[in-house]
C-alpha cells in the first residue's frame, strides 16, 4: 500500500478539532493550554453545543482562548469569570456556560469569586489550568506553588514560614455543598488525555442538567516558567505535581 | 488481525517543534528536523521512519497545536 493510498480523506482518523480556529495559538511549544483547547472544542463539537455555548475567558496565559475556539465567550476582569458565568448562565439557563481560568486567576485573585460560585451551585463548569505558578507575567509564585518549588518571587524555594502553605482548591470545593462534580486531571500521556476529556464532558452535561457547580482542575505544565524541555516538564509534573495533586474524581454527585 | 498501516500529515508552519508527538509515538516514526526550519523558525516534525505508522494517533492526541491529521487503513 502507498502513502497516498493511506492518506485518503476517507482514511483519516485524527485531525485539528474543527471548533479549533486555524489561527496559531500563541502558547509557548509544548504547553498545556494547547492541549486542554483541543479537548474543550471537541466536547463542545460532539455534544452538539457549538451555537449554544458561552464561555468566560481568564486573564492569565489563555487570555485569547477566545480567539481560538470558535464558540461564544466573555472576557472576564482578573479572576471574576466565576461571577460572570454565574450571571450569564442565570440569564441564558439553556446555554453551555464554562470559564477556563489558570492558578493564579482562580486560587488567588479570584478566590473569592471561586468559592462562593461553587458554594452557590451555580450550574457552571469551571476549568482550572494548574501550572503552579503564574505563567503569563513571567514566573511568580502562586497560591499553588509546590514547597521547594523555585520561581523567580521564590528562587530559594518556596518555604511555608514565609510564603504559606499550596492550595488545593478541589479538595476545597469537595467541602463545598453547590458542588455536583470536582475532578483532577492531567494531560501528560494519551491515556491522560482521554480520561482528561471525559471529566470535561461529564462536568459539562451535569451543568445542562442543572445538578451544580463542577471542577475540573487539570494538572498542567508551564515548561517555559518552570525551565524545562515540554518532556521534561511532564516528567517533572508526574514526579513533583501528583504526589501533591493525586489525580482522579473527588467528588461526584451525579 | 488486519494490519493496520497509517500516515501522519504534519501541518508544518503551525508547529512548534515541542517535541512531545515524537515521545509518544511508540514506534519511533518521528523526530524533529535538524536542519531545516519553518517561516517561525522552529524545527519541526516529520516522518524519519517509512512504512512504520500504525496510525494509532498517540502523536496527534498530544500535539497541543493540533498539528497532526492520521490516516489509517487495513493493509488488504
Ligand atoms: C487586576 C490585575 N492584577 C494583576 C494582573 C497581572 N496578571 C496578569 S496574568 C496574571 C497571573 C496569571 O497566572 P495564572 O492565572 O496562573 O495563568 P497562567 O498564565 O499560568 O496560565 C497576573 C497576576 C492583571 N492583569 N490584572
Ligand atoms: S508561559 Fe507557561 S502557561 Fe504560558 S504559554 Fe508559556 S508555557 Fe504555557
Ligand atoms: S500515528 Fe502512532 S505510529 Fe503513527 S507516527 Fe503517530 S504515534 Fe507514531
Ligand atoms: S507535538 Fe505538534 S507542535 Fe509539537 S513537535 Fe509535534 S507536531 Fe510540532
Ligand atoms: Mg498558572
Amino acid at each position: 500500500m502507498t502513502k497516498e493510498e493511506i492518506m485518503q480523506p476517507e482514511n483519516i482518523v485524527y485531525r485539528k478539532p474543527e471548533l479549533l480556529n486555524d489561527v496559531p495559538m500563541h502558547y509557548c511549544p509544548g504547553c498545556s493550554h494547547g492541549v486542554v483547547h483541543k479537548l474543550v472544542a471537541e466536547v463542545i463539537a460532539e455534544m452538539g453545543m457549538t451555537d449554544k455555548t458561552i464561555a468566560i475567558s481568564p486573564v492569565g496565559c489563555a487570555v485569547f482562548a477566545y480567539k481560538y475556539i470558535d464558540v461564544d465567550w466573555q472576557e472576564a476582569a482578573h479572576g471574576r469569570a466565576p461571577a460572570l458565568a454565574s450571571a450569564v448562565k442565570r440569564l441564558w439557563p439553556d446555554r453551555l456556560v464554562f470559564t477556563y481560568q489558570g492558578d493564579g486567576d482562580l486560587a488567588c485573585i479570584g478566590t473569592g469569586e471561586t468559592i462562593h460560585a461553587l458554594n452557590r451551585g451555580e450550574n457552571i463548569t469551571i476549568i482550572f489550568i494548574n501550572n503552579a505558578i503564574y505563567g503569563m507575567t513571567g514566573g511568580q509564585m502562586a497560591p499553588t506553588t509546590l514547597l521547594g518549588m523555585k520561581t523567580v518571587t521564590c528562587p530559594y524555594g518556596r518555604v511555608p514560614e514565609l510564603h504559606g502553605y499550596p492550595l488545593k482548591m478541589a479538595d476545597i470545593a469537595v467541602g463545598l455543598q453547590g458542588t455536583c462534580y470536582v475532578t483532577r486531571q492531567s494531560v501528560h500521556s494519551v491515556a491522560a488525555i482521554m480520561k482528561a476529556k471525559k471529566a470535561i464532558r461529564k462536568a459539562f452535561e451535569y451543568s445542562m442538567q442543572g445538578k451544580g457547580s463542577n471542577l475540573v482542575e487539570i494538572v498542567s505544565t508551564c515548561n517555559t516558567n518552570w525551565r524545562m524541555s515540554p518532556d521534561k516538564a511532564n516528567k517533572w509534573m508526574e514526579e513533583n505535581m501528583f504526589p501533591f495533586y493525586p489525580l482522579g474524581d473527588l467528588k461526584d454527585n451525579g | 488481525m488486519a494490519k493496520m498501516k497509517g500516515a501522519t500529515l504534519v501541518d508544518i508552519e503551525r508547529c512548534k517543534g515541542c517535541g512531545l508527538c515524537v515521545v509518544a509515538c511508540p514506534l519511533n516514526v518521528l523526530a524533529l528536523t535538524t536542519k531545516n526550519v519553518n517561516q517561525k523558525g522552529y524545527n519541526y516534525a516529520e516522518t524519519v521512519l517509512e512504512d512504520t505508522c500504525t496510525g494509532c494517533t498517540s502523536c496527534a492526541v498530544v500535539c497541543p497545536d493540533g498539528c497532526i491529521t492520521v490516516y489509517r487503513k487495513k493493509e488488504e
